[in-house]
């Protein structure tokens, strides 16, 4: 059994608890220009009135805390993390070695152009890259995130019909969508238009016929292969209908890691493509981002790409283009997460189109060999090969009063991160494994070995399940009470009274 | 078998054998047989050759010195992102890991590490703002803004938003662009003489239309506005005040809480996070309690467990995308954990007396170079009254072209405000071709100052 308790006998005070009055750990440079007094300076009705209570530590004490909070946590490093959707392979270290060059790094985005060549050269030469793994044309590299990059190619979507005199308001999302899609949609002015899966996994055609005879479509958002695992074979047809329909299809690039050199999106007839580059392309989660978010469009799109958009002139110069009348605008501040960017092409300059192809291949065999190896262990309820992840159901297991819940946590004492869970809606107490690439046939054999064991407990003795996690920082927490009485920020003593939140 | 490029799949060709003799297929394409033929790619991507590690550093080598990154010069550069010093052990911190490496903490038992850091970064964020409550941070400055907007619409259920021309150009842009099809529209009111906003020209168009007051503090040229008064106005009208902060001025200026703001957002790249060329940024965003169940992105609060044992977890969950789906507050889906986790870091290192000294120290450095700039012939004020870090001058020749003629010096002498010329309207907006913004950070010495100033006087005389 795992065993995560921290340092023994951490202290597991917040930072502000652990603040003592006159401590420090800042040093900075003499004031070395005449010191006019402050009055002058800045006026006292502008001036702070109290300082704010940020902690008071030494520099050791500072580390200490961190690193005891490091103790705390699992990340790829730690284990194997088959968190469905999320593709959480290895984080290659080059990348961040890379990333901090200090010629990237210490970059200012207004920095004259000429002196920036580099950066700009690695950004146009991505932005090729990932035009071409996704079988389109242009690429702006500027959303932040997936659901970022979703609002901006709805964006996009919508300039296409405004530009040809139209207003659609319906955008098409399969029950196994991500919520960021339907979340997306309102966001962009549009509504969703939910559309069922068939028996199969895929995109129901015959209600999708239905939905698109009530007109008004303005597009459909599809993730290939989509959350349940399954690749849609009707792929081809669904785009046939969805364009005569006046909609243009969008791919939520979620789950690219299955067809990287294997199958472009741009030739299953999508018009637009986001890529997670912490997702497929290597780049670290940070505990929940930075990550960014790619998109690539076709030529007939390019003209309403955000700007500036990164262009290469006829001497060979890069540059930052921000002459184009028909852009939907900025969807950020500068030019993207160039930090990740970095990260991704030195992932994609390393592996190369061989390698790539490796990674979506292992991705899949690795997937389909844990559900295989997990027949007959979990109701898995779609029979057919997977691609890099699957869906599994603990819904048998109902009978003994433990649920997908249980399982995940039960999971964590045995030092395997567990699956996304409840997710998606479609399935029954759905846990929704990835693997990804980076985990051996020894790390993918202990996975299944747990997950045999945490069934055969939930057989014999149920309550190990109810009660885990044993071996955790924390027992199970109780998310009720946090969003019944919302504690959001630390209390001072002297704020009790006052009942800051 | 020798590999010629980076390869981080661990199966050895008899791994391979085995495992696909478990799937019961004969090869690695046939798990592929779903794809219908028509869209299978048969010939290799169109990307150059995989390379090994070494390879890879050299050519990434090769386009980081085809830079010359502001942070190796004497800049003045700024404009909303700022070269702060960072402390040695931000990289050490942020490098771990179990940090780096970890995903959004879904399974709270298992990341009390990330969830604490981002409960004590929300502490940080309401304490440098004077406000109720702070989420885990957002995208950036601009996106916050725009997030802001959509959050002030559906509270007060009112189609337009008033910002000040002292807003971040590209803010505003953002802001049009991401609220075209949704949110209230926005208006723009113009900078007086001086760059401070017009407050009666803000008056004027403030109303029962009005969902939010927008303003910037320090603005875009370092202006410093009457918080209090873009409150009052906002507030008579039943509309909110969103500020835009800096939070590195936080610890001189008057917290946006204690004069009236109900929304606070910004960028926070400036603590702890490189200025890697403008991302990943650090967007922030605080509100008053009572608009606590409309804020975006993640929060994290504390609870117990079932040992009574204090915890924190994801909380307010159902204002979010994958709860609610189309009825979510916004489809924001992550945050800048690792970014935020740096800024932690560096204001613990900071501390409460550390902050209020950094600001003092750059506040004393820019107010000394602005007051020696402004005895040079031709140049005058831009900007006027106080300021924090950052000042505009007029000069009496094109920004851009100073800034060019002082490279092969080693200077970055600031942002021209030309860049932005088609932002601005109004009286602020007249001959911004020879306006130039400088920033001064605690980096830059008085020796540097005074070598800037005597560059920059040479080619004034010149011109």
């Amino acid at each position: 059994m795992a065993d995560a308790q921290g340092l023994p006998g951490m202290d597991r005070r917040t930072i502000y608890e652990k603040s003592c009055c006159g401590r420090r750990a800042y040093s900075l440079p003499a004031t070395d220009v005449p010191e006019v007094p402050l009055d002058d300076l800045v006026p006292a009705g502008l001036r702070r009135q109290a300082p704010p209570r940020l902690p008071e530590m030494s520099e050791v004490d500072v580390v200490r805390h961190f690193t005891g909070l490091s103790t705390l946590n699992f990340g790829v490093d730690s284990g194997s993390y088959p968190l469905g959707s999320c593709t959480m392979k290895y984080n290659p270290r080059l990348n961040e070695t890379t990333a901090q060059l200090e010629g990237f790094a210490g970059l200012h985005p207004y920095q004259p152009e000429s002196l920036a060549q580099g950066a700009v050269e690695l950004m146009w030469e991505l932005g090729e890259w990932l035009a071409e793994i996704a079988g389109l044309a242009r690429t702006t590299l500027q959303p932040a995130a997936g659901a970022h990059g979703e609002l901006a190619g709805l964006l996009i979507i919508r300039a296409h019909h405004l530009a040809q005199g139209r207003e659609p308001k319906r955008v098409i999302i399969p029950d196994t969508a991500h919520g960021t899609n339907p979340a997306s949609v309102v966001m962009a002015g549009f509504t969703p238009a939910p559309v069922r899966s068939d028996a199969r996994g895929g995109v129901d055609l015959e209600h999708l016929r239905e939905v698109l005879a009530g007109g008004d479509i303005a597009g459909l958002m599809l993730t290939n292969p989509n959350t349940l695992g399954v690749f849609d074979e009707n792929i081809v047809e669904i785009a046939r209908l969805v364009h005569e329909a006046g909609g243009l299809l969008y791919y939520d690039g979620a789950n690219s890691n299955a067809v990287l050199g294997i199958s472009r999106p741009g030739d299953m007839g999508f018009d637009i493509v986001h890529f997670n580059t912490h997702k497929t392309f290597s780049t670290p989660h940070g505990g929940g981002g930075p990550g960014a978010g790619p998109i690539v469009v076709s030529a007939e799109l390019a003209a309403y790409l955000p700007v500036p958009l990164v262009e290469r002139a006829e001497d060979g110069r890069f540059f930052l283009d921000y002459d184009r009348p028909q852009s939907i605008g900025k969807m950020r501040t500068f030019y993207g997460n160039v930090g990740v960017l970095v990260r991704a092409h030195t992932y994609i300059r390393g592996l190369g189109p061989d390698g790539l192809r490796r990674v979506s291949e292992t991705a899949v065999l690795n997937a389909n060999y844990v559900m295989e190896s997990l027949r007959g262990v979990l109701d898995v309820p779609y029979e057919r090969r997977c691609m890099h992840e699957f869906v599994a159901s603990a819904t048998p297991l109902k009978e003994h009063g433990v649920r997908a819940l249980d399982v995940a946590k039960r999971l964590l004492d045995y030092g395997v991160h567990p699956p996304t869970t409840y997710f998606p809606l479609i399935v029954d107490e759905a846990l929704m494994v990835e693997p990804t690439e980076t985990e051996s046939r020894e790390d993918l054999d202990r996975m299944v070995d747990v997950f045999r064991r945490i069934v055969q407990e939930a057989h014999d003795d149920p309550q190990k399940l109810l009660d885990a996690p044993v071996t955790m920082p924390v027992r199970r927490l109780d998310e009720a009470e946090a969003a019944r009485h919302p504690v959001l920020r630390q209390r001072f003593p002297e704020d009790e009274e006052a009942g800051a939140c | 078998m020798p590999q010629a490029a980076t390869d981080y799949v661990p199966h050895s060709d008899a791994d391979m054998r085995t495992m696909l003799a478990v799937v019961k297929a004969t090869s690695v394409e046939e798990l592929f047989a779903d794809i219908p033929e028509d869209v299978r790619r048969r010939e290799p991507l169109a990307l150059p050759p995989g390379l090994s590690e070494l390879e890879v550093l050299d050519e990434l080598r090769r386009l980081a010195a085809a830079n010359t990154p502001a942070s190796a010069l004497v800049s003045f550069l700024g404009a909303g992102i700022y070269d702060h010093y960072v402390p040695a052990i931000v990289d050490t911190i942020v490098g771990r890991g179990e940090f780096l490496t970890a995903y959004t903490p879904y399974q709270p038992e298992r990341s009390q590490g990330v969830l604490q850091s981002i409960f004590e970064f929300q502490t940080a964020i309401c304490e440098l703002t004077g406000m109720d409550v702070s989420n885990a941070s957002m995208y950036d400055g601009g996106t916050a803004l725009a997030e802001a907007s959509v959050l002030a619409g559906s509270h007060t259920r009112r189609g337009k938003v008033v910002l000040s021309a002292g807003v971040h150009p590209e803010y505003r842009q953002v802001l049009v662009t991401e609220t075209a099809g949704y949110g209230p529209r926005p208006q723009v009111v113009d900078l007086q003489a001086g760059a401070a906003t017009d407050l009666a020209a803000l008056a004027r168009v403030v109303g029962d239309d009005t969902a939010a007051v927008v303003v910037q503090q320090p603005n875009f040229f370092g202006a410093l506005e009457d918080v209090a008064a873009a409150a009052q106005i906002a507030h008579a009208a039943g509309a909110l005040l969103v500020v835009v902060a800096d939070p590195v001025s936080l610890g001189l200026l008057e917290a946006p809480g204690r004069l009236g703001a109900d929304v606070v957002i910004g960028e926070a790249q400036s603590l702890g996070n490189a200025m890697s060329f403008g991302g990943p940024g650090l967007g922030f965003m605080a509100v008053a309690k009572p608009l606590m169940r409309r804020i975006p992105g993640r929060l994290v609060g504390q609870t117990v467990d079932l040992e009574g044992k204090r915890g924190f977890v994801l909380t307010l969950q159902t204002r979010e995308q994958h709860i609610r789906r189309e009825k979510a507050t916004s489809n924001i889906c992550s945050n800048h954990a690792l970014n935020a986790l740096a800024a932690l870091v560096h204001l613990s290192w900071l501390g409460r007396e550390g902050l209020a000294e950094l600001g003092l120290l750059c506040t004393r450095r820019a107010a000394y170079l602005r007051a020696r700039l402004l005895e040079l012939p031709g140049v005058t004020a831009y900007t006027e009254g106080p300021v924090f870090r950052e000042f505009a001058v007029r000069l009496p020749l094109p920004a851009a072209q100073l800034v060019e003629a002082l490279v092969p010096q080693g200077f970055l002498a600031g942002v021209p405000a030309g860049r932005f010329a088609g932002q601005f309207a109004g009286p602020a907006a007249a001959g911004l071709d020879d306006v130039l913004l400088i920033a001064v950070t605690e980096k830059r010495s008085r020796a540097q100052l005074d070598a800037f100033v005597a560059a920059v006087a040479a080619e004034v005389d010149h011109g």
